[in-house]
């Protein structure tokens, strides 16, 4: 993860990011595609925020939800109290609410959670989650129990015929904020503050030696990384217009671990594919089965074994050999491994979807496929689907063998050119 | 008084079966540096696999079966995939067991549906043990106690009697010199983790029918055992006991107290005092009651 100072390209990459965020509406205007991206932009800035903690920071964290969820909370009794007129509060700025609610949280737990590092501060985290969750149903008063608490984001005079009613317009809202967010992020890295947060992650010990107070250096990470939190929550809360327990869950917390995990830790850039992939299984793929948990839980697992470095280290392995105009050579055995991986996947839905419904009550036993009607209590489609599982696999096995031995060869001549 | 009694011994078997989920979460902690966050996935798989053997053969070979097919599916885990990912260190194998949680509880939910199953207290074993002072005390309370007292008296007599006892107990502190002396400590490993699978299977075939099985028992129960791992301090097992007991005890005592304090009873505020304990003993005692390691 070497860093290489090309402001050139950074300066076309961030307009690129800039004009994608513009563009994207214009190219995909249904209104499911502008809840996706919608969704899309406040958990890239969560799942960004988390890996100021997992990636930057060493700490993997069991409880971020509690901040996002505590600066969607407060967020939502503000834009209340701003609806009923108690003081002006201009949409736009919601966010710095949300995000300031995070970062206070941020101060007051990140206290107690970042005096320890590694395994015990996941407990801890994990522990204080878990608490603010429980408080969460003690205080109906202020978390509004069971239902949540709703709002409505249309508040005070339209400015310039604004008024943030369109989902047009929060997508704008969204990205403006997401873009602003990745960038502070991105500088935050760059900072003696982010470095040492590297330093603490990689060798706690020695940057104890340099003289800094490791817990410290946790601490104003924690807080920072709350604060961003917070700005998604207060988004959530202006897209969903609710903020109910769910904000404060395991659930969330879980979700934004899988999301940036998948994405690639090692990477700044990781997270933001991470939460694209995570809203797709979460939004598009939940529409379609029920088991979509059980999907998204597999990927997770896959990744952890295979690709520890997640999609982003998968995307930046190939750079080097496409740079050598040798990818070509990587082609069929990519594309033999993706059909052995795509007829494995294949026999795999089929086996989950007739145990899905075969333990529904009420579901339908008989299922469809290309024109192909079966019965899931009959035999017959068990064996089809696990003999398609079956070979699936057997073909995946041989596919890898071929893919690593054709990358070691293209490895091998690539060091050797340029020893 | 026949108050305390009472809510003292279900403390006290509260407790009891807490401990044994822990004692293995601690085990397995202490020996490979793996947290198992699918410990309590295990609880829960005990308690599925107790109800369809029960539903089909009867309670007590499913006493005997459940643990045994969680145990095993323990060792497959361990051998198939957190040997795997080992190589990246130890938050890569929590994240593994993660997870495994997700994955496991999802498997439950198609299998077993989304609703709580009917896995019941068998007859033999259903009504009151013995009277004390006009309240009654059930059988099926005293039965969890007696089963997971022998469970553990066995388990601390194989971890100090036996020979394969001593050479986990030597591979806690030393796995390179037990390897070098030419233990299989990768097989250890094994053992240890099936082992603590099965412990916490066992619990859920005598916890699932004394509370209920369904879905989210797995995610209800799972955060509270690792808070007495931590409270108890890491990778102590006398720790996780006192803190089991101490837990036990906090949680059956403040959901029957209906004192208030500020408008909020103790009963509403029986599932955050676990973590505020953490939390305090954090504090105080970043260590842990009876740990022995600092970060």
């Amino acid at each position: 993860m070497k860093y290489q100072p090309l402001n050139l390209g950074r300066w076309v990459l961030w307009s690129g990011t800039a004009l994608v965020f513009l563009a994207a509406p214009q190219l995909f205007s249904a209104s499911f595609a502008l809840t996706l991206m919608t969704q899309m932009g406040t958990m890239i800035i969560f799942a960004l925020s988390y890996n100021m903690l997992l990636g930057q920071g060493g700490m993997l964290s069991f409880g971020h939800a509690v901040y996002s969820g505590l600066g969607a909370y407060l967020s939502v009794h503000a834009l209340n109290l701003a609806g009923q007129g108690a003081f002006p509060l201009p949409l736009p700025l919601l966010p710095v609410v949300g995000g300031l609610a995070g970062l206070a949280f941020g101060i007051l737990f990140g206290y107690v959670t970042t005096r320890r590092a590694g395994t015990t501060f996941a407990l801890i985290s994990l522990g204080v989650g878990e608490m603010v969750f429980a408080c969460s149903l003690m205080f109906p008063g202020f978390f509004g129990g069971e239902a949540g608490i709703s709002t409505n984001r249309v508040v005070g005079q339209p400015f310039l015929g604004i008024s943030f009613g369109p989902a047009i317009q929060v997508y704008y809202l969204v990205a403006f904020w997401c873009f602003i967010c990745m960038a502070a992020m991105f500088a935050l890295t760059q900072t003696p503050l982010g470095r040492m947060a590297n330093a603490v992650r990689d060798n706690p010990e020695r940057a104890e030696f340099v003289g800094y107070n490791t817990q410290h250096v946790r601490f104003l990470q924690l807080a920072l990384s709350a604060f961003f939190a917070g700005v998604s929550g207060a988004l959530s809360c202006i897209n969903f217009e609710i903020v109910s327990a769910e904000n404060v869950s395991a659930i969330r917390s879980g979700g934004v671990l899988l999301a940036t995990y998948i994405g690639g830790v090692p990477f700044f850039f990781g997270p933001i594919v991470g939460a694209v992939v995570f809203i797709f299984f979460v939004v598009a793929l939940s529409g379609f089965t029920k088991a979509w948990l059980l999907y998204l839980g597999l990927f997770f697992l896959l990744m952890v074994l295979y690709a520890p470095g997640g999609i982003a280290s998968l995307i930046l392995l190939q750079i080097p050999v496409i740079r050598a105009r040798r990818f070509g050579e990587l082609l069929l055995p990519y594309a033999l491994a993706a059909g052995a991986a795509l007829v494995a996947l294949a026999g795999l839905i089929g086996m989950v979807e007739m145990v899905y419904r075969l333990s529904e009550q009420g579901a339908s036993t008989v299922l469809t496929v290309l024109e192909l009607s079966f019965d899931a209590r009959t035999t017959p489609p068990w064996i089809a689907f696990g003999a398609v599982l079956a070979a699936g696999l057997a073909a995946l096995r041989q596919a890898a063998r071929f893919v690593s031995a054709r990358w070691d060869s293209v490895q091998q001549s690539l060091q050797s050119g340029t020893a | 008084m026949e108050f305390v009694l009472v809510q003292t011994l279900n403390g006290i078997s509260y407790g009891l079966l807490l401990f044994m989920l822990s004692s293995g979460l601690t085990l397995v902690f202490s020996l490979m540096g793996v947290l198992n966050f699918a410990h309590a996935s295990f609880y829960m798989l005990g308690a599925y696999f107790a109800y369809q053997v029960s539903a089909q053969i009867g309670f007590w070979p499913g006493l005997v079966f459940a643990p045994l097919l969680v145990g095993a599916l323990g060792m497959l885990v361990e051998r198939w995939g957190l040997r795997t990912v080992h190589k990246y260190g130890h938050v890569a194998e929590l994240l593994f067991t993660f997870g495994l949680a997700y994955l496991i509880e999802e498997a439950v939910h198609l299998i077993w549906g989304r609703l709580a199953v009917e896995y019941r207290v068998p007859a033999e074993l259903d009504g009151p043990l013995f009277h004390i002072m006009g309240s009654q005390y059930p059988i099926y309370r005293g039965f969890m106690m007696l089963v997971s007292v022998t469970m553990l008296v066995s388990i601390w007599l194989a971890l100090t009697r036996t020979r394969i006892g001593l050479v986990i107990q030597a591979a806690l502190t030393h796995p390179q010199t037990v390897e070098a002396l030419g233990h299989n400590v990768p097989r250890v490993f094994m053992l240890v983790f099936g082992g603590g699978a099965a412990l916490a299977g066992l619990a859920g075939v005598i916890g699932g029918n004394a509370f209920v099985t369904e879905p989210g028992m797995a995610a209800a129960v799972g955060p509270i055992i690792f808070v007495i791992v931590v409270v108890g301090g890491m990778g102590s097992l006398a720790g996780a006991f006192v803190a089991s007991l101490l837990i036990g005890c906090i949680q059956t005592f403040a959901v029957s107290l209906d004192w208030a304090f500020g408008g909020i009873s103790i009963a509403q505020a029986a599932p955050v005092l676990p973590y505020l304990l953490m939390v305090l003993l954090l504090i105080f005692r970043p260590k842990g009651l009876m740990g022995t390691r600092e970060g």
